[in-house]
């Protein structure tokens, strides 16, 4: 009685049936902790740090596009407050000066975005201006490599990248926050 | 017209399931390539801000990732209320930064270490202050090419 049934045992093979079950299992244990993470955010290349307080390096009033953040998130833009929303159509203006006015800048090259802000500002509200400034360089040099290229420029060559920084390069410069409000 | 009755004469044949455990599996490897397992655990509150001018980060282990906000609840009592830097898997203080970059650098090709990004993962409600002392930091540890995260917006 024993023997045949282990005989019987050894011919029987092992029921693949419920492997798809288990799979399924797995399947839906993975889907549900899959976490696709696309990471993704504003690009930024800081300055190297140096211990001797910088240059003091003068440039015309009408090149600097000076931006202030204070600590209860206004803005301040060149002496005047203004919205957020308006910051990157102004810029533009200022770095192209299309009708060439005297108060803005001489040429794209010359054109400098200086950003401040106060140790109290929202990092939110930080983001966002930087994410305008950005906006306004990307748009203008987009508008160029259609211009010369007929693409965008994230699609050109190398070279021909380089040809459109030259014309509109990103001068960004940011200042020590100050420290009036609270953090 | 022959050709259609001589099929109704015949059973239809059950599909075979034979082959359903390989489609699975199949499935099941994709997602678990795909997954990806977050190594530190969050011991502070971070919701990204949202922005329009985005790059995505490309390869996963040339980024380090450096958390700010408000500590969670279960540790606010060992750490407070006011926004705190986590790197890895604990809290940390900006004189952390170096170390924690140069161990990650470490990690790297040496080729590729000029490629090392910081994904800065910061709260929205964060004031400046600390963003501004890490970013300092950072500066000082030779670590210049940071991404500061952010959803995209719509519209």
């Amino acid at each position: 009685m024993a023997k045949k049934s282990v005989k019987d045992r050894m011919s029987n093979e092992i029921n693949a049936g419920s492997m798809a079950d288990i799979a399924f299992l797995l399947l839906i244990f993975f889907l549900v902790t899959t976490t696709i993470v696309e990471d993704k955010g504003v690009l930024v290349r800081l300055p190297p740090w140096s211990d001797e307080p910088p240059e003091v390096l003068k440039f015309k009033t009408r090149n600097v596009y000076s931006i202030l953040v204070n600590a209860n998130n206004d803005l301040l833009v060149r002496g005047e407050p203004k919205k957020v929303e308006d910051l990157k159509e102004s810029i533009k203006e200022f770095i192209m000066n299309p009708q060439r006015r005297e108060d803005l800048a001489e040429s794209s090259v010359d054109a400098i975005v200086s950003l401040k802000n106060d140790r109290g500002t929202k990092y939110e509200t930080y983001i966002e201006v930087y994410n305008e400034v950005k906006a306004a360089y990307n748009e203008l040099q987009n508008e160029q490599s259609q211009a010369r290229f007929g693409k965008n420029f994230e699609f050109l060559t190398r070279e021909q990248k380089k040809e459109i920084v030259a014309v509109i390069p990103m001068k960004l410069s940011e200042a020590e926050p100050t420290a009036f409000g609270e953090e | 017209m022959s050709k259609f009755q001589k099929k109704r004469g015949k059973s239809n044949p059950a599909i075979s399931t034979a082959s359903l455990p390989d489609i699975i599996f199949m499935l099941l490897f994709f997602f678990m390539v795909v997954t990806v397992l977050r190594d530190a655990s969050l011991k502070v509150t971070v919701r990204t801000p949202q922005a329009t001018e985005l790059t995505k980060l490309e390869k996963k282990s040339l980024v380090n990732y450096l958390y700010i906000g408000v500590p969670t609840k279960e540790h606010q009592a060992d750490a407070g209320t006011k926004p705190r830097l986590q790197l890895g898997d604990k809290f940390a203080t900006t004189d952390d930064i170096p170390l924690f970059l140069a161990n990650h650098r470490e990690n790297v090709d040496e080729r590729q270490r000029g490629l090392i990004t910081s994904s800065l993962r910061v709260d929205r409600e964060v004031t400046m202050g600390i963003v501004s002392d890490v970013k300092t930091a950072l500066r000082k540890a030779g670590q210049f090419k940071v991404n500061y995260s952010a959803k995209p917006r719509q519209g």
